[in-house]
């Protein structure tokens, strides 16, 4: 069977399961994001706080991803629960090392007068600091969801969701007929997702990011 | 609010107002006291490093003193909640400190929004401010900050910090950024807002030229923010108090004096006058009388148009019309003494016509008028000095025997 006859065959599988890689890696971004920034804002006045924070997260991301699967899996079984801890523990770093530099290059005069105007402490971080920090943190987003779809795939071996099965099932019936096309379908699904994301994000730029200081 | 005199600043009072950095054995700012008048023009000047931003900010408490008390009206602030406080002093700094992701109007418009104006009155409020720094509202309110000159976000900075109609505002070297050209013309702006507003404003500079053209009172300042020389720019100039001041007035005291003068202030001499519509043998007449050898034209509507001296009215052969010099330099009863000095020298006949706001002739200065007014207004300086001095030494005096009967 050639390749397209393949995805003819299973297009509507296919779909299912892009759609699901998708679905997995957007809402682990979105954790990663929400919990990023929250460590970065709670941490980034502190020297040792920041520099804690960013050393912690890398480590994380040095355990290999079967790894950490492996480790997962005793503690919460197989299935959705593994992928998505990983998955969110994976794209912290980018985020959280992002939200850190962003929120401490804001230029400290404009600091002094935001407080100078009467500006509160919470009203300066939502109008000021979060909003000039948004590009470096949108970049580490955006890296973030880079990362986790190649990393999205290796959670079908905890039986997670997405075109990980597709390739795992591939590799699992090396030899047979179908196997490369199986492979190469989840591979090459995974790369267009990765770009359809991209082009999103430059629209999220265009956006949220303030035309006073795009660049 | 305004009241009768149309001051709507607020008196300040700082106590004892120290600043001690942990770590440090010499206070940052030690103990500096000081009464500012409602509605008046406060420099502070010094070297750098010497505290005089530290005082600033110690006033909206961006620093909270080690010790002593801020009063703003005759309320102690000192222990208020400082977001409070801020809101209702405005605070301009150097760098205009816009914020560059939020339009004009957005900047402008951040304080009365935190205190709870409507979205009506706000965006009122935003175009009258564009409007009195002189930008206009339609063009600007929409602009981001990078794409407005130095000149113009220091002006919008001073438009954010107005916005709330705060009475007293911080000025902490807000034109310490910009070119000369433009510093200059902001310089004047703020005299004429200040002219318009009635603030009390406290401005920090290390610039002891734009303190003088600036402060209604000059504080001068040395290490450790301690007081040389609270006084007026006039009295600064003609008598510093010691050797730091006037170190830090330099040279040419009388000359920056001549920039506190405005040529209304001093006597101008007439010189003799006729129309251009004036039958010539009017002008032989005047002219023939003797003593007169120069004599100035004046067109239809009394400006001054041409110098006459004898020697062109024998050439002029019955026409005015290409005699005499034309009047190139003239200075208005407005300018400064040192303008009407540049315009005496620059003069090849060392004199200058003075006019008025719509450039009628009113007179002549020259170098005889210039100098007798300097030196009047010198000794009249120092006499004002000398009688200041006293009565500081009075009332010093008075104290000390009053804590000497308290004590017996």
């Amino acid at each position: 069977m050639s390749f397209w006859d393949y995805l003819g065959n299973r297009w509507s599988q296919l779909l299912a399961d892009a759609f699901q890689h998708a679905s997995a890696v957007f809402q682990c971004v979105l954790a990663a994001t929400i919990l990023g920034i929250a460590i970065g804002v709670l941490t980034y006045r502190t020297e040792w706080g920041g520099n804690l924070a960013i050393a912690s997260t890398s480590t994380l991301l040095t355990i290999p991803s079967l790894a950490l699967l492996g480790l997962l899996i005793p503690i919460m079984g197989l299935g959705v629960a593994p992928t998505v801890t990983a998955l969110t523990l994976y794209g912290l770093l980018p985020i959280v090392r992002n939200a850190i530099v962003g929120l401490r290059g804001v230029d400290p005069q404009l600091i002094d007068a935001a407080k100078g105007i009467g500006m509160s402490r919470v009203a300066r971080l939502f109008k000021v600091e979060l909003p000039l920090a948004w590009p470096p943190i949108l970049t580490g987003i955006r890296v973030a969801t880079q990362m986790l779809m190649g990393i999205a795939a290796i959670a079908a071996y905890a039986s997670g969701p997405g075109l990980g099965n597709e390739i795992f099932r591939g590799i699992s019936s090396l030899g047979s007929a179908n196997a490369l096309n199986q492979v190469l379908a989840g591979t090459l699904g995974i790369v267009v997702l990765a770009l359809l994301f991209d082009a999103a994000y430059v629209l999220i730029g265009r956006l949220t990011i303030s035309r006073g200081i795009r660049a | 609010m305004p009241d009768s005199n149309g001051v709507s600043g607020a008196n300040i009072r700082l106590e004892n107002l120290t600043k001690r950095y942990p770590g440090s054995a010499a206070p940052a700012v030690d103990n500096v006291s000081m009464d500012i008048k409602a509605g008046e023009l406060i420099v502070f000047v010094g070297p750098s490093g010497c505290g005089k931003s530290t005082t600033l900010k110690m006033i909206n408490r961006l620093i909270e003193p080690t010790s002593g008390k801020i009063l703003i009206n005759d309320e102690d602030v000192t222990n208020i909640d400082p977001v409070g406080l801020r809101r209702k002093v405005g605070y301009a700094i150097q760098s205009s400190g816009l914020f560059p992701h939020m339009t004009v109007a957005q900047n402008i418009s951040l304080v009365p929004k935190m205190i709870g104006w409507s979205k009506g009155r706000v965006d009122a409020r935003v175009a009258e401010m564009l409007d009195l720094v002189g930008l206009d509202p339609t063009e600007f309110r929409g602009r981001y900050p990078r794409q407005l000159s130095g000149g113009q976000q220091q002006r919008v900075g001073v438009a954010r910090a107005l916005a709330a109609d705060p009475p007293v505002l911080l000025m902490d070297e807000p034109f310490g950024a910009v070119d000369p050209i433009t510093r200059d013309h902001l310089q004047d702006e703020l005299i004429r807002l200040q002219h318009e507003l009635h603030k009390t404003i406290v401005f920090v500079t290390h610039d002891f030229d734009e303190a003088i053209k600036l402060g209604d009172r000059i504080a001068v300042l040395r290490e450790r923010s301690h007081i040389a020389q609270f006084d007026t720019p006039e009295a600064i100039l003609t008598n510093p108090a010691d050797d730091f001041v006037s170190g830090f007035v330099g040279a040419g005291a009388a000359l920056k004096r001549l920039n506190l003068t405005r040529v209304r202030d001093v006597p101008v001499v007439e010189v003799p006058t006729a129309g251009v519509d004036d039958p010539l043998q009017s002008i032989f007449d005047i002219m023939g009388s003797g003593s007169v050898t120069e004599l100035l034209l004046l067109d239809r509507h009394n400006r001054p148009y041409k110098w006459l001296r004898r020697g062109d009215l024998m050439r002029a052969k019955g026409s005015l019309a290409r005699a005499g010099t034309l009047v190139s330099h003239h200075v208005t009863d407005d300018s400064t003494l040192r303008d009407a000095l540049e315009a005496v020298l620059t003069d090849s006949a060392g004199r200058v016509a003075v006019t008025g706001k719509k450039g009628e002739y009113l007179g002549v200065v020259d170098m005889e008028t210039l100098m007798n007014s300097v030196q009047e207004l010198l000794q009249a300086d120092r006499l004002d000095a000398i009688e200041h001095r006293a009565e500081l030494a009075d009332a010093a005096g008075g104290q000390v025997h009053r804590e000497q009967e308290g004590a017996s």
